[in-house]
């Protein structure tokens, strides 16, 4: 197995001439587990897109498994991705089960049905995470945290070596969102997979990681834990809450410069 | 019933119909799904350029007609992707300039003796037995294509993002879907007319949605409420003398009214 799963060299990303992302070049190892902070509009979603191969660098080259990416969605088998907002529309008319089956969509093929194997795959990842219980309920009935899971199932279905996850916690409450980290964490332990998410969460991500990228615009990577207030700072390009260390969480503010 | 049967025009509706209303039944559900009532709208209304085409070129209208709504979704589906005009902008300024120049056309054409009424509000007497071949024909393939892809329309309409990264042709799909519209659009405008055709492509999804949870059920309830109320119009308009095309959209839009009313009033009645 390719030892280096992402594979980024200069990467440059502009929309309509406006620069989104600058000379990025980042190696993400095989197995680590990687968290992305930064603040509103610092391409993070981006990144992860140039990933999956849904946008075209400007400039620059990106390997995942030492193939294209555009290469690779064509396989719909090393990729699996939960999107920042999987469920448009929430009286969409699917079962839990149903949305879960999409996920084997690329292995099945144009013109082909889902056969046993496949609905053999969706429940058992819908056991993985834990809610095989709600297969047959709508997908618009159940929870937010209950949601997440579902599409982390559906993501699983592919059988993927990397995970993508953008913003997994966005709009869950606090123990729902511990549950999402602590589930992702397990899954990359069990399965052996490669986890890249993105996440607003300083203090979630720092839990379980191996490595931080910060980035706005341009990037910069920290071991974790711990990781410290100056270079979160540096990333986000002004004082960022800081509650994940000390007895109380607390919030640092400074002043900035620019 | 059977002395309506023994017309020979009433027969050739009914068989244009129940096709035509199958392929809106299903083509229905992805319209509401992907919340393209609108690009409905747009695409129909657009067909009058093309069909107004035929006539200057004293041609089949319905091949121009084709042609130009065809090309129509397509641009719409173009300027989307890549400038920054909104879909329902890029609707509205196609579907008034389709218009406008199908009014150019006729002019130019100077045949005024044809039936601008009847491809506008649908007229059933036009339905011959070529007609009904070319419905079948277009409305067997569209028919064909939609199920073949049904997987990939469900996957795109619910979440097109990770369809696309789930390695599912996209891209090709919205484009073909816009395509598949304007052939049905096309192929209905003898039944209904270019301003009512619309109604079929959204009032029995709607009205699906509002009775059932699952898509499968919506699918099967969207179809079966348009053969219905195809039928059903076609019946009523002979018995009532009505126009056909108004009557079956009226009886979708009736029926459709039903299933937000009667809830309404069962909830508030058994609270009260």
């Amino acid at each position: 197995m390719a030892k280096t799963a992402v594979d980024i060299r200069d990467l440059w990303v502009s929309y309509n001439g406006v620069p989104v992302l600058e000379e990025v070049n980042l190696e993400i190892e095989t197995g680590k587990y990687v968290g992305v902070l930064g603040p509103n509009g610092a391409g993070k979603s981006t990144l992860l897109k140039v990933i999956l191969g849904l946008i075209a660098p400007t400039r620059g080259q990106v390997q995942v498994f030492g193939e294209a990416p555009q290469k690779l969605r064509r396989r719909g088998e090393v990729v699996g991705y939960l999107p920042q907002r999987p469920l448009g529309n929430p009286h969409f008319p699917v079962s839990v089960l149903d949305v879960v089956l999409m996920g084997r969509y690329g292995r099945v093929g144009l013109l082909r049905r889902p056969g046993p194997q496949d609905l053999e795959s969706a429940m058992k990842n819908l056991e993985r995470v834990g809610i095989p219980h709600l297969a047959t309920r709508a997908i618009g009935e159940i929870s937010g945290g209950e949601q997440q899971r579902v599409f982390i199932a559906r993501a699983l279905c592919v059988e993927p070596r990397l995970l993508v996850l953008d913003e997994p916690t966005v709009s869950l409450d606090a123990c729902a969102q511990d549950d999402v980290f602590e589930l992702v964490h397990r899954l990359k332990e069990e399965l052996n997979l490669t986890v890249l998410m993105v996440s607003h969460d300083i203090g979630g991500v720092a839990r379980h990681v191996d490595d931080i990228v910060c980035i706005n615009r341009r990037i910069h990577v920290h071991q974790a834990p711990p990781i410290g207030r100056l270079a979160l700072e540096s990333a986000f390009g002004c004082s960022v809450e800081y509650l994940f260390h000390g007895e109380i969480p607390h919030r640092v503010v400074k002043v900035h410069d620019d | 019933m059977t002395e309506l049967l023994s017309l020979g025009f009433l027969q050739r509706a009914l068989l244009a119909g129940i096709m035509v209303s199958l392929l809106c039944g299903v083509l229905s559900v992805f319209v509401i799904l992907r919340r393209m009532a609108f690009v409905g709208v747009g695409i129909s209304h657009s067909a009058f350029g093309g069909v107004a085409l035929g006539f200057l070129l004293a041609v089949d209208p319905l091949w121009t007609g084709v042609g130009f709504a065809v090309l129509v979704a397509l641009a719409i589906e173009w300027v989307q992707t890549y400038s920054r005009v909104e879909e329902d902008t890029a609707i509205g300024i196609f579907f008034a300039a389709s218009m406008a120049l199908g009014l150019v056309f006729l002019h130019l054409s100077r045949t005024y003796n044809v039936d601008v009424f009847g491809f506008l509000f649908g007229n059933i007497l036009a339905i011959g037995p070529k007609q009904v071949v070319e419905i079948f024909g277009v409305g067997a393939a569209v028919l064909a294509i939609t199920l073949a892809f049904y997987k990939e329309l469900v996957f795109l309409s619910f979440d097109e993002e990770m369809a696309w990264v789930s390695g599912v042709p996209v891209r090709a799909l919205r484009y073909l879907f816009l395509v598949m519209l304007a052939l049905v659009v096309i192929i209905s405008i003898y039944l209904v007319g270019i301003i009512l055709v619309s109604a079929l492509l959204v009032i029995p999804g709607a009205t699906a949605q509002n009775l059932t949870g699952h898509i499968r059920s919506m699918v099967i309830a969207s179809t079966a409420m348009a053969v219905g109320c195809v039928a059903g119009g076609l019946w009523l308009s002979w018995l009532l003398d009505f126009p056909s095309g108004a009557t079956i959209v009226l009886l979708l839009a009736f029926l459709y009214l039903l299933t937000i009313t009667v809830p309404w009033l069962r909830s508030h009645l058994v609270k009260a």
